[in-house]
């Protein structure tokens, strides 16, 4: 443990797990997420329809009016006065108007209101009123035992899905296959995007602050880039395997309660998410495709890092490894619906998107052999852009002033 | 005396420039070097090469006898122009970390620390960040990172660059110190009073040329103008009369703070001097003479305009 990379490392790594930033942003983010996922569920509880009083004035012979029932926020109240007058009064908030044909002909049915009416508000009267005129249609034929029938033929389709291994059939379910490659690969691209930049602003702070001479005084300089990257990198799995500690604890303890409530309530089957097994196997890629794509990304960055002298001007050329990284966010996502696609399949071998475009896959169940040789050109990878990085690092870090092009960085990596 | 460094036709040139052209040097050991040079001469790149940070296009470094290698820097101490601390690490932390990085166990640097930081009188330091420093303070930090390790060759880029005088005395007093323990030291600087009070021996590079080399007072005997100060009593006319034959100048110099007298006078050649004291001796009442040597100033200004004039900048 006394070598100097292992010093470099040592340092790297005590220095940011230690801060206090990283302990609050470790413990918070969990938070964070959970809160993130509530909160359209809680926005769109918070924006429901408020009570709403509906006049309706029916002048149908059939007197469909009556038959429209008060639910959720929506009161209906018969009336029979004048329109204007029922407008006028403030105790309704909207006037419905339904016009004496209105089972013939529909588009004669007005909605009158003080506020704009509310999407929820329209659809909730108008697949009322559906229903009631349909059944109304549909007795004038006159048909016998017709509530029967109609009991009858009503089908509630509920797919179970299944997928075909060797040997046996497992159960699986494409929605929760979907959300978890969604988050996961979503998870990839924030952890590369944010060490990756880590790595790159801490040796511009190095080359700064000239701390990075007297480290080469002592030290060959690819002992230096090998120790930030892999001391950040050992901060980016600590981080995730807290995170991953406190998922498994959540899913063996809450995931069977949620899990019944769900499938009591929509049919979505979250069973497997319980099973710590699978949760284990899941981190188990997680890990793998993380720890590659990291490393991968970060050689480049730390590239970046060493060729100029302030993150403004590394703006430019970070888009080398931004852009390459939300392609593959991109193509994680649609994968995630289609994960058998050719394009899905390239783009999950490629390095460059690899990461992200495996996680959104995995879920599913893909061969083998593609995960195998989607992790060896990776790592493969890797070894080769950290190789091409040591040799523009090693020019780069004593390079000041000038904001070097990308043409130039190639030129850098050729020098002796 | 032998050389801890030879430097032998070393060149190095980045993309469009050519920062060292066939440098030879030879730093004696447990001597103090100096490194002069006007700003962008290329000295912080000849530093860096004998640092082992960059190496040579052409030309070999020779270190103790054998060819420079990564592992002779951890018997080298390195304090750079711009001083590198981490802003956010405890100075104690950070000098250990520093130490180790040299090769030093955990055991022994936080004792030789100990040592250093109560010597410098900073032990109430140990446990302060960096950016809680003053710029001195810092310097002081950097300065033993630099020494703990105990090299036999120890490399200053402009060490008393913001350092108050108090301060700037402590570290000439422990260079100097750390050179009668056997340590060589190089150190580049524009502060030519400091060259003249510590240097044996000097380089002066000048557009990635080595233009001069050689022993202070060696250097300031060879440049001299043969200039001498006569301090004495009696007439002006008559000193002027007597030394008039063997000099190419004379001029009055105010008196001194006794009342002498005193006159500067350019000799044709140094063999002159005895006659000179003899007509002045018998002219006036002689009290005294000395020789004027130039300052290390005069010698840097006029070599690099010189050599400027020989070769004028290739645009």
């Amino acid at each position: 443990m006394n070598s100097p990379l292992a010093i470099i490392i040592r340092r790297e790594y005590l220095e940011r797990v230690q801060r206090k930033s990283f302990i609050i942003s470790t413990l918070l983010m969990p938070i964070l997420m959970v809160a993130l996922m509530l909160a359209p569920a809680a926005i769109m509880l918070l924006s429901g329809p408020e009570n709403k009083n509906v006049a309706v004035i029916d002048e149908t012979s059939q007197k469909i009016g009556q038959r429209l029932n008060s639910e959720g926020e929506l009161t209906f109240t018969a009336v029979a006065t004048d329109p204007t007058e029922a407008m006028a009064n403030e105790d309704y908030d909207a006037v419905l108007i339904i016009g004496s044909d209105a089972v013939s002909r529909p588009d004669d049915i007005r909605l009158y209101s003080h506020e704009a009416a509310s999407m929820q508000t329209e659809s909730a009267i108008s697949s009322q009123l559906k229903n009631i005129i349909e059944n109304e249609r549909l007795k004038s034929y006159d048909i016998d035992n017709l509530g029967q029938i109609m009991k009858e033929i009503q089908a509630d389709v509920r797919l179970e899905t299944f997928r075909i291994t060797d040997g046996d059939t497992s159960e699986t379910s494409s929605l929760i296959s979907y959300i978890v490659g969604t988050i996961t690969s979503f998870m990839l691209y924030m952890f590369i995007l944010l060490y990756g930049q880590m790595v790159m602003t801490s040796i511009i702070e190095e080359k700064n602050n000239r701390v990075l001479e007297i480290v080469v005084s002592s030290v060959h300089p690819n002992a230096l880039m090998m120790g930030k990257i892999v001391g950040i990198g050992l901060v980016a799995i600590t981080q995730i395997l807290i995170w991953g500690l406190i998922t498994t604890a959540c899913s063996m303890w809450l995931m069977p309660l949620v899990a019944g409530a769900a499938s009591a309530t929509d049919g979505l089957d979250i069973g497997m998410l319980g099973s710590p097994l699978y949760i284990m196997g899941l981190f188990g890629y997680i890990m793998l495709f993380l720890v590659g794509g990291y490393l991968f990304y970060s050689s480049i960055y730390a590239a970046i890092g060493s060729a100029v002298d302030n993150i403004q001007d590394a703006s430019q050329l970070q888009s080398i490894a931004i852009v390459p990284i939300i392609v593959g966010l991109i193509i994680g996502m649609t994968a995630s619906q289609d994960p058998s696609s050719g394009m899905a399949v390239w783009a999950s071998i490629i390095p460059f998107t690899s990461p992200m475009v495996m996680m959104s896959r995995i879920p599913f169940g893909i061969p083998a052999w593609q995960i195998v040789v989607s992790v060896v050109v990776l790592y493969a990878s890797f070894l080769a852009m950290v190789w091409l990085a040591a040799k523009i690092y090693r020019v780069g870090i004593f390079m000041y002033g000038k904001k070097p092009s990308f043409a130039e960085l190639i030129r850098w990596a050729r020098y002796k | 005396m032998d050389n801890i460094i030879t430097v032998e036709g070393v060149s190095k040139s980045f993309a469009k420039h050519k920062a060292l052209d066939n440098v030879s040097l030879a730093v004696p050991r447990g001597s103090v070097y100096g490194l002069l040079g006007p700003n962008g001469a290329g000295k912080t790149t000849l530093i860096r090469t004998i640092n082992h940070i960059t190496a040579p296009d052409t030309g070999t470094i020779t270190f103790n006898g054998h060819r420079l290698t990564a592992a002779d820097t951890a018997t080298i101490g390195y304090l750079p122009e711009e001083r590198g601390l981490y802003k956010k690490m405890k100075v104690g932390d950070q000098a250990l970390f520093f130490a180790r990085l040299k090769g030093l166990g955990k055991a022994e640097a936080t004792a030789r620390l100990k040592e250093w930081f109560e010597h410098l009188e900073i032990s109430d330091w140990w446990d302060k960040k960096v950016e809680e420093l003053s710029k001195g303070m810092a310097q002081k930090v950097q300065f033993i990172v630099t020494v703990l390790h105990r090299p036999q060759l120890l490399i200053f880029d402009e060490p008393f660059s913001g350092f108050d005088p108090i301060n700037a005395n402590i570290l000439k007093r422990e260079i100097l110190k750390l050179r009668d323990e056997g340590a060589t030291v190089i150190f580049s600087t524009h502060n030519m009073a400091s060259v003249e009070e510590l240097c044996d021996e000097i380089t002066l590079i000048n557009r990635s040329h080595n233009i001069l080399s050689g022993s202070v007072r060696e250097l300031r005997r060879r440049f001299s103008d043969n200039s001498y100060e006569f301090s004495y009593d009696g007439s002006q006319d008559a000193i002027r009369a007597a030394l008039q034959p063997m000099t190419r100048n004379m001029a009055d110099a105010p008196t001194d703070r006794e009342g002498l007298r005193r006159i500067i006078v350019n000799l044709h050649d140094s063999s002159d001097l005895p006659l000179a004291v003899a007509a002045a001796n018998g002219a006036v009442r002689l009290e005294g003479f000395r020789a004027l040597l130039p300052s290390m100033d005069d010698i840097f200004i006029k070599t690099v305009e010189a050599a400027n004039l020989k070769t004028p900048v290739q645009q």
